[in-house]
């Protein structure tokens, strides 16, 4: 099972994320973190995982995991 | 076995032989032949040549070599160490024991006589770059001394991750003394040198002027000056030269000293650190201080002038300052003493 | 149970604009060393200006700050005397193509066994977007608020010329670029890590601040203004007799 976490402390609020975000799961939160920036979040329901926001963000702020159970 | 070196090859082979592992050059008159000999010498025993596009692609190659913690080294004259100021002041920021050999010639510009003279003296000594940094700079004499100061050059520069200079001369360059070659040496990777895996290395960028710049500088100024007293015992009159111009004074001394005048010569061999001891430690007697030396407008005579200012000793006694552009035989240092000693001479100011 | 971090941890936060694409260079070329295993055993040759972030983004591996423009020289001289380890220069446009022309042009001819990696954002980023070689016809910079005179400075055509066996333009500005670029960085550290090779990638960077557009916007002037000068594609002839 693949897990999307945010690091919103890395984010610029550049939004090239929510512009090439496939699904539209990416949206601005409305607030921001500690050097000022509105970070973005994300609606896990509409979310595929499918790691486009991982490719484009210039700033690391998508951490995919994956778990693997045996 | 003493054999006949050319100066600029025998300090080739001194540094081939104290370990340099990379030599990176370009070629100008009058430092070519180190140029030429480092490039079939190196690779004849599995060491790297560089022959580079411009004196600054030199130092940059040197400066990454360096790094690795290996003995590298670069040479030049004139112009091509001026091109080289922003490397030189760089591998004293981070802290690298590099080898520059300066072959002297002479005058700015272009450069005119290529037999040499000290005038590139204040810009090496002072640290040519930006910022405030000193290389350490040994100025030989004969050929035998130049072997010899390239040779355990970078086991002082290693000692104070300090860059070093030999600074020598046109005409010590191109002419051939017999000398005794030293043994090869061993020169094992230096433990800060980059292995690709450290996380942070002890490049320390000398950016705020902490404690480390100023005991490193402290510690070089304490224990690396040197120097060479010749007939001082009781001297009356001390000249002061270094270089080939300290040869020529040695004859005009020995020519004095058969007159029955009390002269002798003090000859600095580290242009920097400025060998303050060796006047401190120079006889009662001394009562003037003549500096001669071979460039336009006197340089030297500000380190002795800066010199004498510190010891209490010197601080009232007259100083006086013969330069000339090119070398000068002894006939003129002798008549310039007998000007100094009938005061037809001023003294410095 | 196994976990696995897409991203690598490693990878510091770093202090570029918003909508940078160093960010996205730095991370491409830790994973692609993460995949060849030199992550950890590699040395980074860089210059001065906005890449000098990469210092602190980078983790691993030793690090060297050049004098603008020296860094292929200086790579070289690490490699004369550590030929098994991997060493690779990032580099801006000013650092790469004016202030070290003559550095990246005798890199090339001589064929140091390096990887250079030039990111082009056409203009000088941290002085505050001065004039480059780069700058397009036209673009109004700090020093040039009448626009630009005269082309834009392609290096593709050059590197053919003198011959290199591995050239390459990417771009961080769309997802399918960047999916390409990531190829194009892999082929050059293959190069060096299995033939001693000398590769060059020049990569187009958005620089929105300095362009003062909205990042997207700066992607987008890219896609449609910046590639038409300095065309996008890799030319190798590294397999070729």
């Amino acid at each position: 099972m693949v897990n999307i976490t945010l690091q919103m402390e890395r984010c610029k609020g550049c939004g090239i994320c929510i512009a090439n975000c496939p699904k539209d799961a990416l949206a601005f939160s409305n607030h921001s973190n500690h050097s000022g920036y509105e970070y973005v979040q994300v609606n896990e329901e509409t979310c595929v995982k499918c790691g486009t926001c991982y490719i484009v963000c210039p700033d690391g702020v998508f951490v995919f995991t994956e778990t693997i159970t045996e | 076995m003493k054999e006949l070196w050319k100066g600029n090859e025998a300090i080739a082979e001194a540094a081939v032989r104290a370990g340099c592992k990379l030599y990176v050059g370009y070629p100008i008159t009058p430092q070519t032949e180190i140029v030429e000999y480092m490039s079939a010498r190196m690779p004849e025993l599995g060491r790297k040549f560089i022959q580079s596009e411009s004196e600054i692609i030199s130092i940059n190659t040197v400066i990454g070599g360096a790094m690795t913690g290996y003995r590298c080294m670069t040479s030049s004259s004139g112009v091509g160490i001026s091109l080289m100021q922003e490397g030189l002041t760089d591998a004293f920021a981070k802290s690298i024991p590099l080898l520059l050999v300066n072959v002297n010639r002479c005058s700015c510009g272009m450069g005119g006589d290529f037999g040499g003279s000290t005038d590139d003296y204040l810009r090496d000594t002072r640290g040519g770059g930006n910022g405030d940094y000193h290389f350490i700079v040994m100025v030989p004499s004969t050929i035998q001394e130049a072997v010899d100061l390239t040779y355990c050059a970078w086991d002082i520069a290693e000692k104070y991750r300090n860059p070093i200079e030999i600074m020598t001369e046109g005409r010590l360059g191109q002419m051939m003394e017999c000398v005794e070659m030293p043994e090869f040496k061993e020169s094992p990777k230096q433990e800060w040198g980059f292995d690709g895996t450290t996380k942070f290395m002890d490049f320390g960028p000398m950016r705020d002027h902490d404690a480390k710049y100023k005991a490193r500088m402290d510690a070089i100024r304490e224990h690396e000056q040197r120097w060479e007293e010749y007939r001082t015992e009781d001297a009356e009159t001390v000249i002061v030269a270094l270089g080939m111009c300290s040869r020529v004074c040695k004859g005009a001394v020995n020519i004095l000293r058969e007159q029955g005048e009390q002269v002798g010569l003090l000859r600095p061999i580290t242009a920097w650190p400025f060998p303050v001891k060796g006047f401190e430690a120079l006889p009662e007697t001394v009562k003037r201080i003549i500096v001669m030396e071979v460039d336009n407008d006197g340089q030297v005579i500000e380190d002795v002038l800066i010199t004498t200012k510190k010891l209490t000793r010197f601080q009232n006694m007259p100083i006086y300052n013969l330069y000339k552009p090119h070398l000068y035989p002894a006939d003129e240092m002798i008549d310039y003493y007998r000007k100094v000693i009938s005061e037809e001479e001023k003294e410095v100011s | 149970m196994a976990k696995y971090t897409k991203y690598p941890e490693l990878l510091s936060p770093n202090g570029w604009c918003p909508g940078c694409g160093y960010g996205i260079i730095a991370r491409l070329i830790y994973e692609v060393m993460e995949e060849k295993g030199v992550s950890q055993n590699h040395i980074y040759v860089g210059g001065v200006g906005c890449n000098a972030n990469l210092y602190g983004a980078l983790e691993g591996g030793n690090k060297v700050e050049c004098h603008h423009g020296r860094a292929p020289v200086c790579a070289n001289g690490i490699k004369a005397l550590m030929p098994d380890t991997f060493v690779f220069t990032i580099q801006g446009d000013g650092d790469c193509y004016a202030i070290g022309m003559g550095e990246t042009i005798i890199a090339a001819h001589n064929r140091f066994p390096i990887t250079v990696f030039a990111v082009n954002n056409a203009n000088y980023g941290m002085t505050g977007g001065q004039t480059a070689p780069t700058t397009l016809t036209g673009q109004v910079t700090t020093t040039s608020p009448k626009g630009k005179e005269g082309k834009p400075f392609d290096i593709i055509p050059q590197m053919r010329a003198l011959g290199v066996d591995y050239c390459a333009r990417g771009t961080t500005a769309s997802l399918a670029e960047i999916r390409k670029l990531k190829k194009y960085i892999t082929k050059a550290i293959d190069l060096q890590l299995q033939e001693r090779k000398y590769a060059f990638v020049e990569i187009l960077s958005p620089c929105p601040t300095n362009w003062h557009k909205s990042p997207l916007e700066a992607n987008e002037y890219i896609m449609n203004n910046v590639i038409k000068y300095l065309p996008l594609g890799e030319y190798d002839t590294s397999k070729e007799e």
